[in-house]
């Protein structure tokens, strides 16, 4: 998600990085650079005017600091606007104090309102609320059913008394049932409707003015294009939206659009919905958002998740571990367990600084997670714990056990191999330090540190097997001089060694 | 906070390692596509499932009305709900597809048809050429297809010594019209047997819905026609379908949830040569075009589905004309997985201009073959390149002139 854009101003600010001053030029190239990313990104030509215009008068009037050059300047000011643009706080749910509280979601056809719906009883009801849905989708063919079949799987009660007639009294009646039923939240599904056509439009104020909704989303599809803006502006006459939903963000659109219906409308982006599952729905946070565009990852995102899934027992244990390089494959094997519950690898990948970029091409399926914990799960706890006893027999045995080849066996030794190696390097002097820098700092300077925005520190993912040579080719000067990062791929020797034996 | 610190160096580390282990195996196979032994092929699948559950067979209803035209007028077909919209409004006298075409672009091309045409009203400036490409950019060209047109057609203005503002409008729509230009726009039928049809696209554009308005053509005009309904992701996507089904008197044939869609396919192929079906259309899952895996299923429904079929003879892209640019990578990985022959564009009937199409066309040689217009059983019409351009130009009053009729 918006990694192109990403790639484009990382491409124009690459030149301006470790220059000294700026030229009026410079400055109008990457002007017209930023410009054309965000049209292609979709952002409305009328936004970005506005935008690049701001850009342009702070550029020029270069507020420059001691500690930015000029490039990481223009950085800064273009990820300050972005998250002007996107809102500049993180905007949660606001459910007040009446019951029910009802939160109403409208949009186009098609743009995921019933799937969100679903995914939103889903978290409420995690948070602890009695959701109850309610199906005004009388439009569409088996949208009831759908919402029907969706409130059953996340364990939430759905109001649907008609498959046709009007939905405003639905809607209305809700609220005696959510009354009945004890339900503190009310999500009402409605039926896509395009902004032209009026009676719909009407029919949407009228569903709102029949429930007086403390939170209206507007669910907008990340991949619209020019149009955001009059749909956004329409849906906003038509139900005063209090938020937006910005839906199928897993996809590669590069999301323009999220740009500018929060500035046109000047609502807040409450939420992303990043997969079909239904727990793929994440509240949207602009500033992380902003920092994924300029390509400095996600790191606060991927902090929180992990504050989902690890408790401080295993955090610490898995610390010791690091630093002693005591690091098993048993250990590796539970640590990829966790990763799961975090998300989606490609997902948490996308949220590593410089990663996404340079691993972009990289495929990664849930599929070769389990055939890595097949080859893992096939060995005896003292493999696991002593690979260098794997001979060939074993191996042999091994790769028959989870259905591998064996050359697959040898890859996956090879490579935990080379992590430990890293691990030992980490553990040592540098990683330590680096380490204990980030202890006790905000988040907001983590993400810094680790983004390496402000030059130096922060982990270099050059330092990473498989993953030198990428990063060397995009271009790792961004980074600042932080070591350790080597500069070849390694595993060619590595291969070698193995063939020996 | 300094455990979550510790937690992610770990996490970094073994995602990384694993990433490398991942990225180093993928090179040496080079082997696509979801591992073998995970994936039952679509026959075995088939032989194990029950065939009792196999087919659902919908109203079948062959006979259906036998005007040849698509013209079917929604109340004698359809289901109250959806159709009341349509039914309430006066008694038109029948359209021809073009005029319907025009008049449902009509509400969307205000903006862009006034724009245009007032670009130029102050002579050809350099002024007025930017707010042309600004135009364009707003009705999703792109910036490169954009920058590209109005270059040439500057090139022309200037080799062709045209002056006027009309001029160089007339010229724009002829250029725009070769750019749409395509040799066959029809939807492929087969001499003999089952003609099968394959609909494809990302979440969200419409292909039930097409494949439901499709239908209804199809047996308004004598043909018996079956669904498969591939779809075994989305809840109730197949009840979706069921009810299309209903409505146009096709026949639905389906499988329970998270079947496998490839031997639904297939199934549905079968049903359709036992029954001497005329058009079979394969109803699939909506998915992102950035999903390997997904894509790598599609792909696997295909080759399912025509080991016994024989090549599909057309696999339609669905595409929503509000999505920007992301819409010609959709068009991109579908055609890389399914080799795919044409474009439904669907939501036409809102403000959308759908202009990622003429990128569509530039890059790829994919012509749209449907429109959809709306949420009506008839609101599906042939893409006329001529009307798009056209409506593309027409000024807001002709709309209103058409509106009222």
């Amino acid at each position: 998600m918006f990694d192109a854009l990403s790639d484009r101003l990382e491409a124009v600010f690459a030149n301006f990085r470790g220059r000294g001053a700026l030229t009026e030029d410079q400055v109008n190239d990457g002007l017209r650079e930023i410009r054309l990313a965000l049209l292609e990104a979709d952002v409305n030509f009328k936004v970005v005017k506005a935008f690049v215009a701001r850009i342009s008068e702070r550029a020029v009037g270069a507020e420059t600091s001691e500690a930015l050059n000029p490039g990481q300047q223009i950085v800064k000011i273009v990820h300050e606007e972005l998250v002007n643009i996107l809102g500049r706080m993180s905007a949660p749910l606001e459910l007040g104090s009446r019951s029910p509280a009802v939160i109403m979601l409208a949009g186009l056809q098609g743009s995921g309102k019933t799937t969100a719906a679903g995914k939103l009883a889903r978290l409420l009801r995690k948070r602890g609320r009695q959701p109850l849905l309610v199906a005004c989708d009388l439009q569409r063919p088996a949208a009831v059913q759908q919402l029907r079949i969706l409130g059953e799987q996340v364990g939430v009660p759905v109001y649907a008394p008609v498959e046709s007639g009007d939905p405003v009294e639905v809607a209305r009646d809700s609220l005696a049932e959510a009354r009945r039923l004890g339900a503190g939240v009310v999500i009402v599904d409605t039926a896509g409707r395009t902004n032209v056509d009026e009676e719909m439009m009407d029919q949407a104020a009228r569903i709102k003015a029949a429930v007086d909704p403390i939170e209206t989303l507007f669910v907008i599809d990340a991949m619209i294009g020019q149009e955001a803006v009059t749909v956004a502006k329409a849906f906003q006459e038509a139900v005063d939206f209090t938020g937006v939903v910005l839906s199928k963000l897993d996809g590669d659109a590069r999301g323009g659009a999220a740009l500018s219906v929060a500035e046109v409308t000047g609502r807040p982006i409450k939420f992303a919905s990043v997969g079909e599952k239904l727990d793929e729905f994440e509240a949207f946070h602009p500033d992380r958002m902003a920092g994924r565009i300029l390509g400095m990852g996600d790191v606060l995102t991927l902090i929180e998740k992990a504050e989902e899934v690890y408790t401080k027992e295993q955090a610490d244990d898995m610390q010791a571990k690091l630093l002693k390089a005591q690091f098993t494959l048993e250990d590796f094997l539970a640590q990829m367990q966790q990763m799961r519950k975090m998300g989606p690898l490609q997902g948490l990948l996308g949220m590593l600084p410089g990663v996404g970029k340079a691993l972009k091409d990289v495929d990664l399926d849930e599929g070769q997670v389990k055939q890595v914990e097949a080859i893992i799960q096939s060995m005896t706890l003292e493999e696991r714990r002593n690979p260098a006893i794997l001979n060939g027999r074993r191996k042999k045995r091994v790769a028959r056990g989870c259905g591998r080849s064996p050359q697959e066996v040898n890859e996956l030794l090879r490579s935990f191999d080379e992590m430990r190696k890293m691990m030992k390097q980490l553990g040592g002097t540098k990683g330590l330090e680096a380490m204990k820098s980030m202890r006790g700092m905000d988040p907001q300077d983590l993400a810094a540190q680790m983004s390496g925005i402000d030059g130096g520190g922060g982990l270099d993912m050059g330092a990473f097997p498989g993953m030198g040579g990428q990063r060397a080719a995009v271009g790792a000067g961004a980074r600042g001089p932080a070591g350790g990062g080597r500069p070849q791929n390694k595993r060619i020797p590595a291969r070698k060694k193995k063939k020996r034996r | 906070m300094e455990f979550v610190v510790a937690g992610i160096v770990i996490a970094v580390l073994v995602l990384v390692a694993f990433v490398g282990l991942v990225s180093g195996r993928r090179r040496p196979p080079a082997e696509p596509g979801p591992p073998r032994e995970r994936a039952p092929s679509g026959s075995t699948a088939l032989d194990t499932a029950d065939p009792d559950t196999l087919v659902t067979p919908g109203p079948v209803d062959l006979g259906g009305p036998t005007t040849a035209e698509p013209e079917v007028t929604g109340p004698e077909v359809a289901e109250p709900e959806v159709i009341e919209r349509e039914a309430a409004r006066p008694e038109a006298p029948p359209l021809t597809a073009r005029e319907r075409f025009r008049l449902r672009l009509g509400r969307s091309r205000g903006g862009l048809g006034a724009s245009i045409a007032g670009i130029f009203h102050r002579g050809l400036t350099d002024e007025a050429w930017d707010d042309l490409e600004e135009s364009l950019i707003a009705a999703d060209v792109g910036v490169d297809a954009t920058m590209e047109l109005v270059e040439g057609l500057r090139d022309r203005v200037k080799a062709e010594n045209i002056r006027t503002g009309e001029g160089a409008l007339a010229l724009l729509k002829e250029v725009l019209r070769l750019e749409l230009l395509v040799s066959d726009r029809t939807l492929h039928r087969r001499g003999e047997g089952t003609t099968v049809w394959l609909v494809t696209g990302v979440n969200g554009t419409g292909k039930t819905t097409s494949i439901g308005k499709l239908a209804a053509r199809h047996t308004a005009a004598g043909e018996s026609v079956v669904l498969a309904a591939a779809d075994t992701f989305r809840a109730a996507a197949a009840e979706q379908l069921e009810l299309w089904g209903e409505r146009a008197g096709a026949r639905v044939v389906r499988q329970s949830a998270g079947a496998d869609p490839a031997a639904v396919a297939f199934d549905g192929y079968q049903a359709a040569r036992a029954a001497g079906a005329d058009l079979l259309m394969v109803d699939t899952a909506g998915r992102l075009q950035n999903k390997s895996e997904l894509m790598a299923e599609l792909s696997k429904v295909k080759r399912v589905l025509e080991r016994d079929a024989g090549p599909c003879d057309e696999v339609l892209l669905v595409l929503d004309a509000t999505t920007g640019q992301n819409g010609l990578a959709q068009a991109k990985a579908f055609l890389d997985a399914v080799a795919v022959t044409g474009v439904v564009l669907t939501k036409l009937d809102g403000t959308a201009k759908g202009g990622i199409v003429i990128a569509i066309q530039r890059q790829l040689g994919i012509p749209v073959k449907l429109v959809g217009l709306g949420e009506g059983l008839d609101d599906l019409a042939d893409f006329d390149p001529d009307a798009f351009v056209d409506a593309l130009f027409s000024e807001v009053a002709q709309d209103v002139d058409l509106d009222e009729r």
